[in-house]
C-alpha cells in the first residue's frame, strides 16, 4: 500500500474540531442513502456552496466526509486508491464492512503521529445487503442504522429516533431525510441549503440531489 | 553442460530455463506424498508420515499438515525446516489481513501471498528457493471450497483434485480418472486413501502411515475448521477401500 509520511508536525490546537459540515446517513430496505451539505467555508466567508464532500469509491461503496478540505481530499482519494488497488489485485470486491475496517485502521495508525481531521459516514451495498459506518476522527467505528456527523447530530439524532424505521423503502427514506433537512434549515443558525445526497443500491451509486464533482 | 548455469538462481539458462527452481522441485518430488480433493462439503487433504521411527516422540504438531487460520489449512511437501519459515509468513500474513479488514483472508490471496514471496527467491537476493510445495485448503465466501496448489517458482493453481511429493505424477493421473464433481466429504476421503495405497512406497498401507485432515464448513453455525479426520470415520473408509481394492485383485487375477 501507499502511505505517506509528514516530516513536520502540526500546531497543538488543531485538535479542535471544526463541526460545521454535516453529513446524514440512513440505511433503508435495499440502499444507502448519504447527504452531505455542500457549503465550503472559511470562518465567516462561505467560499463555494456545491462541495461535492461524497467520495465515491467503488461501484457500491462511497463515504461521505466532514472536516478541513485539505485532510478530507487528501485522506478520501488515499483511501479509495488503496481500495481500488486491493480490487484490482484480488480480483473481487471488499465487503463494506472490510473496506470501513481498513479505513478506520488508517485513520488509527496517523492518530498519534499525523492525524487525519475527517469524520466519515462509509456507506455500501454487498452481498449482505446494505450497511452504513460511522467513523469519527478519533478513529472509533460503529455500524448504525442512521448516523450523522457535525453539528447536525446534535438536532438530528433525536428526530432520527423518531422517524426512523427498519426496513423503509426509499421514497420513506428520502421523506425522513427531508424531515432531518428540513429540521436543521428551521433551528441550525448556519445555513445548510444546499446539500449532495447519493443513494447507493444493488444496482450502483446515483446521485439524487445536488453536484457532483466526486467521482 | 548445464552446469555453469546451476548455481546462481537469478539468472537464466540459455535455455530460458531456472535450474535451482528445477532442482527444488526435484527435492521435492523424493519428498512424502500429499494429495488433495475438493469435494462439494469440504477438502481432504492427505499426507505420507516418512519419518517413522520406534524412537520418535509422538510430538503434537504434525510434520506434513499445518493450520494457516481458522479456515485455511494446508499440506506440505518437501524440506520441511524451509516449509516452517513459509508457514510462519502465511500464518502471520492471514492475522496482518484480518486485524486490518476485520475478515477472514480470501484464500487465493492468502496463496498469492506466499508465492510472492516464494518468487522473489527466484529473481533476486541469490538466496536458494525455498524447497517446498504445498496444498492449500479453505473456505470462503467469495468462492466457497478452494485447493490451491503452489511450487518453488512462485506459480500456483486451482485444483479439484491434486498431488505433490513422491510418485505424485501416477497419483494425479489415478485422481484425474476417478474425481467426480458429486463427491461428499467419505467420496473424497475413500479416494483419497485409495490413491496413496496406490502410489506410496510401503506393500501394506495402515492408518498410522497417514495424516489425513479434513477442512469443513459446518452449515448451521457457519465455522469453518480444519481438523483431522475422525478415527472411526478414518477407520471405516480404510476398511471399504481395503475391501474393494482386494476384489479389484481378484477380478484381475480371474
Amino acid at each position: 500500500f501507499v502511505r505517506q509520511q509528514y516530516s513536520f508536525t502540526r500546531k497543538k490546537s488543531n485538535h479542535k474540531q471544526t463541526m460545521s459540515d454535516n453529513l446524514i446517513g440512513i440505511v433503508g430496505q435495499d440502499y444507502v442513502i448519504l447527504a452531505a451539505d455542500s457549503a465550503q467555508a472559511r470562518s465567516i466567508v462561505l467560499m463555494k456552496e456545491d462541495e461535492d464532500k461524497i467520495k465515491v469509491i467503488d461501484d457500491h461503496k462511497a463515504m461521505a466526509m466532514s472536516g478541513p478540505s485539505g485532510d478530507r481530499e487528501n485522506f478520501g482519494e488515499f483511501i479509495e486508491k488503496n481500495i481500488v488497488l486491493y480490487e484490482l489485485r484480488q480480483g473481487g470486491s471488499l465487503s463494506t464492512k472490510a473496506a470501513a475496517y481498513y479505513t478506520r485502521g488508517e485513520l488509527a495508525t496517523a492518530l498519534r503521529s499525523s492525524p487525519y481531521q475527517v469524520n466519515i459516514l462509509f456507506g455500501g451495498f454487498d452481498q449482505h445487503g446494505p450497511s452504513l459506518y460511522f467513523i469519527d476522527y478519533l478513529a472509533a467505528i460503529q455500524k448504525l442504522p442512521f448516523g450523522c456527523q457535525g453539528y447536525a447530530g446534535y438536532f438530528l439524532l433525536s428526530v432520527l429516533d423518531r422517524h426512523y424505521k427498519e426496513n423503509m423503502t426509499l421514497e420513506e427514506g428520502l421523506q425522513v431525510l427531508q424531515i432531518c433537512i428540513d429540521q436543521l434549515k428551521t433551528r441550525f443558525v448556519l445555513n445548510t441549503k444546499d446539500w449532495v445526497i447519493k443513494i447507493i443500491t444493488k444496482d450502483g451509486i446515483r446521485l439524487h440531489q445536488g453536484s457532483n464533482s466526486n467521482e | 553442460m548445464a552446469r555453469r548455469y546451476d548455481s546462481r538462481t537469478t539468472i537464466f539458462s540459455p535455455e530460458g530455463r531456472l535450474y535451482q527452481v528445477e532442482y527444488a522441485m526435484e527435492a521435492i518430488s523424493h519428498a512424502g506424498a500429499a494429495l488433495g480433493v475438493l469435494s462439494t462439503e469440504g477438502i481432504i487433504l492427505a499426507a505420507e508420515k516418512k519419518t517413522l521411527s520406534k524412537l520418535l516422540e509422538p510430538s503434537i504438531s504434525s510434520e506434513k499438515m499445518y493450520m494457516i487460520d481458522d479456515h485455511i489449512g494446508c499440506a506440505v511437501a518437501g524440506i520441511t525446516a524451509d516449509a516452517n519459515i513459509l508457514i510462519n509468513y502465511a500464518r502471520q500474513s492471514a492475522q496482518r489481513y484480518l486485524y486490518t479488514y476485520q475478515e477472514p483472508i480470501p484464500v487465493e490471496y492468502l496463496v498469492q501471498q506466499v508465492c510472492d514471496l516464494k518468487q522473489g527467491y527466484t529473481q533476486y537476493g541469490g538466496l536458494r528457493p525455498f524447497g517446498v510445495s504445498f496444498l492449500y485448503a479453505g473456505w470462503d465466501e467469495q468462492y466457497g471450497y478452494q485447493l490451491y496448489q503452489s511450487d518453488p517458482s512462485g506459480n500456483y493453481g486451482g485444483w479439484k483434485a491434486s498431488a505433490i511429493g513422491q510418485n505424485h505424477q501416477s497419483a494425479q493421473s489415478i485422481l484425474r480418472s476417478e474425481w467426480k464433481a458429486e463427491f461428499k466429504v467419505y467420496d473424497a476421503l475413500k479416494l483419497a486413501i485409495k490413491v496413496m495405497s496406490k502410489t506410496m512406497d510401503s506393500t501394506t498401507l495402515n492408518a498410522e502411515k497417514l495424516d489425513i485432515s479434513l477442512l469443513t464448513r459446518d452449515a448451521k453455525s457457519g465455522r469453518v475448521a480444519f481438523v483431522e479426520v475422525n478415527a472411526k470415520l478414518l477407520a471405516d473408509a480404510f476398511k471399504e477401500v481395503q475391501d474393494a481394492l482386494e476384489q479389484e485383485k481378484e477380478k484381475e487375477n480371474k
